[in-house]
């Protein structure tokens, strides 16, 4: 049996009167590519939230990188990065300090190389608070790369990137692939993201409306609206 | 790295990064030492016998600016929880924050001392006596304040509910490190200040301790 | 949380001993010899006070209870502990004010134990906004629970400082140090005010838990969601 990078089911989240997850059951082999699609406000960083443990699910179980989420979290944060909305950089702080922060953490040495990958090589010393919003998402990117992590959470990594960026982003994408490490991409651009993932998930108001090959996902409701 | 000195390495360094927010609530510390001797007037008997409580006044009023502020950093793209994900022991982060927040204060406290001495005539033989009141003090303050700072940083009224919340709290401490100080300043016939210093101590000790127990359940969703 | 009517049974019979214990009190018990009228108030003033620790005590156990266990229950509980604390603790200081004016000529004597009161009253009335001003269910309940441990660990050390420091200047007397050759007005309002508090704390407890029940949205309708929810 293959093992799972994540499996929920019956997952449910509320934020005060409303259902932001509601009932969400999947189950991803390690190794999958996923595309989480989904119009705004239809509960994707929610549930990437609760993958990562930032958020404890009301109902429901969740397995990720083979540990329980509500009495493993230090665990399967271990083995899980997120690319969120907020960066999680201290502002007065450089480029290269807030890299060298979270590898205190970690425990691992600083890797100088990250930042040049990323692209950010010239502004490594600048404090964050002069970087530009594509500046900080590459920074962001940089921090999830040191992590190394087997589940990587990306919610919604092309948006503030240029061109150049979004290639940078496909071949992370790649060679996460090529090292047998899961992803599940958040994202609107779903031609991209059909091409780029093997399965998606399609989210409707908290609800799991479709799962299937990427390549298969529908791009229209029955009504005609866009799906994602 | 041991994830302790990692959290007071991170939180040393951002509190040097915004070194000019701290001089600024120093400003703010002297100029309450010179508006409550106002309140006293030009008697320099009685400004001297007052000056312990006035000094401790203004660091309490004080360190609600600092406390705050050393949350501000940690809210704003919500690095304290990019730091639990990786993960980060959250007692680890507590001690942190708390032990750079208890030299600050301290700072705050060593700085306020001579413009209590220059404004109150209020000078005393005993420097070391009084700077290790000072550290127990800030001690007192930080200790609670670094746990409440966290848990306002995040709801709105922030600025009325840290102090609304902490100064009830840390009544014992106030007390204790005023009645110190006083009697170092004032001389301390009776022998009275190795009580008031244990008082210090076991309000130290104790929420030195519960804090960091209770921390996790503060900053988790 | 429960629907039975004992609360009302208890918060009436509350108010009749409370009726019966300050009306023996006031109007019928011997003069005291050295303050002569102005000491009745002892048989409101003393019930209050024990109450008042009695209930914060309560808060203290329903905030462990609920850091501990979990659950809306609890946190209902505490949520009307929390406030008959804090309307206990005013009652209280404002009796002692009553009886220090005629008394002492001031209407606040710093007695250790009603400083520690008033203490308290700010302590706890905070941790009362801070519930105010915290809009997530969840957070509003750990947190106001965590600030209520720390608050009551706090009591011991704010009184033996406040005697402390008093005790340096000026030894008071309060109305309970003086000779107490009549108990029974004063148990009987002890229990009138224990079981009327008892009652209203059930029944405020029960009405925070219905507007908890509004606040959040009711288990999603699924067959497959597994209920191993904490909270």
């Amino acid at each position: 049996m293959t093992a799972l990078a994540v499996e929920t089911i019956g997952l449910s989240r509320r934020y005060g009167r409303r259902w932001a997850l509601s009932d969400v059951s999947f189950a991803l082999p390690q190794g999958s590519i996923v595309m989480l699609a989904g119009r705004n406000g239809s509960g994707k960083s929610t549930l990437l939230r609760v993958l990562a443990t930032a958020l404890r699910p009301d109902y429901g179980s969740v397995r990720v990188a083979g540990h329980d989420a509500r009495s493993e979290r230090e665990l399967v944060r271990q083995k899980t990065a997120l690319l969120g909305h907020n960066s999680f950089h201290y502002e007065a702080l450089s480029a290269r300090e807030n890299l060298a922060v979270a590898a205190s953490f970690l425990g691992r040495p600083y890797d100088p190389s990250l930042l040049a990958r990323v692209g950010l090589e010239a502004r490594a010393d600048d404090p964050v608070t002069s970087f530009s919003a594509g500046m900080r998402k590459r920074l962001a990117l940089a921090r999830v790369l040191l992590q190394d992590a087997a589940v990587v959470l990306l919610d919604e990594p092309y948006g503030e990137l240029d061109p150049p960026g979004f290639a940078l982003l496909d071949r992370v994408i790649s060679e996460l692939r090529s090292r047998a490490r899961s992803v599940i991409m958040a994202t609107h651009l779903v031609d991209r993201g059909r091409a780029l993932c093997d399965r998606a998930l399609l989210l409707e108001e908290g609800r799991l409306a479709w799962s299937g090959p990427a390549a298969q996902m529908p791009t229209e409701a029955p009504d005609g609206s866009a799906v994602a | 790295m041991n994830p302790f000195l990692a959290a007071l390495r991170k939180d040393l360094l951002l509190q040097w990064r915004t070194r000019s927010q701290l001089v600024a609530v120093f400003v703010f510390g002297a100029s309450a030492l010179l508006l409550f001797s106002f309140a006293i007037g030009p008697n320099a008997a009685a400004l001297r016998q007052f000056a312990g409580g006035f000094l401790w006044l203004a660091l309490l009023l004080a360190s609600t600016l600092a406390l705050a502020d050393s949350f501000e950093s940690e809210m704003a793209q919500r690095a304290l929880e990019g730091l639990l994900l990786l993960p980060a022991d959250p007692r680890a982060l507590y001690y942190g924050k708390a032990v750079a927040n208890l030299l600050q204060l301290t700072l705050l406290g060593a700085g306020l001392v001579p413009v209590m001495v220059v404004l109150y005539d209020a000078s005393t033989a005993r420097l070391p006596g009084l700077l290790g009141i000072v550290v127990l003090g800030a001690a007192g303050l930080s200790a609670p304040g670094t746990l409440y700072a966290a848990m306002t940083a995040q709801v709105r009224a922030r600025n009325t509910l840290l102090p609304l919340l902490l100064f009830p709290l840390v009544v014992p401490a106030l007390l204790g490190a005023v009645k110190a100080t006083s009697l170092l300043i004032l001389g301390d016939p009776m022998g009275q200040l190795a009580a008031w210093t244990w008082l210090l101590v076991a309000f130290d000790v104790i929420y030195w301790s519960l804090c960091g127990l209770v921390f996790e359940r503060v900053i988790e969703d | 949380m429960g629907k039975s009517v004992w609360p009302f049974g208890l918060t009436g019979l509350g108010l009749a001993l409370l009726a019966w214990g300050t009306t023996w009190g006031l109007g019928f018990a011997p003069r005291e010899a050295y303050m002569g009228d102005v000491q009745r108030i002892m048989y409101v003033h003393v019930p209050t006070a024990w109450n008042a620790m009695l209930v914060l005590t309560f808060a203290f156990l329903c905030a462990l209870v609920s850091l501990l266990r979990g659950g809306w229950v609890w946190d209902a509980r505490l949520e009307a502990a929390i406030e008959a604390g804090v309307v206990l603790s005013g009652l209280v200081c404002i009796q002692g004010s009553i009886w220090a004016r005629p008394t002492w000529g001031v209407w606040w004597d710093w007695d250790p134990r009603l400083t520690t009161t008033a203490v308290l009253l700010f302590g706890f009335g905070g941790i009362l906004a801070l519930r105010q001003f915290v809009d997530d269910p969840v957070k509003r309940a750990v947190w106001s629970a965590v600030a209520v441990v720390i608050a009551y660990v706090d009591v011991p050390l704010v009184y033996f400082s406040v005697r402390w420091w008093n005790s340096l200047h000026q030894v008071q007397s309060s109305p309970e140090t003086v000779s107490r050759a009549f108990h029974w007005p004063l148990r009987i309002n002890a229990f009138g005010v224990l079981f009327l508090v008892a009652g209203l704390l059930e029944l405020r407890a029960r009405l925070a838990f219905m507007r908890r029940e509004t606040e959040l949205a009711p288990p999603p309708p699924s067959e497959t969601a597994v209920a191993a929810a904490t909270r």
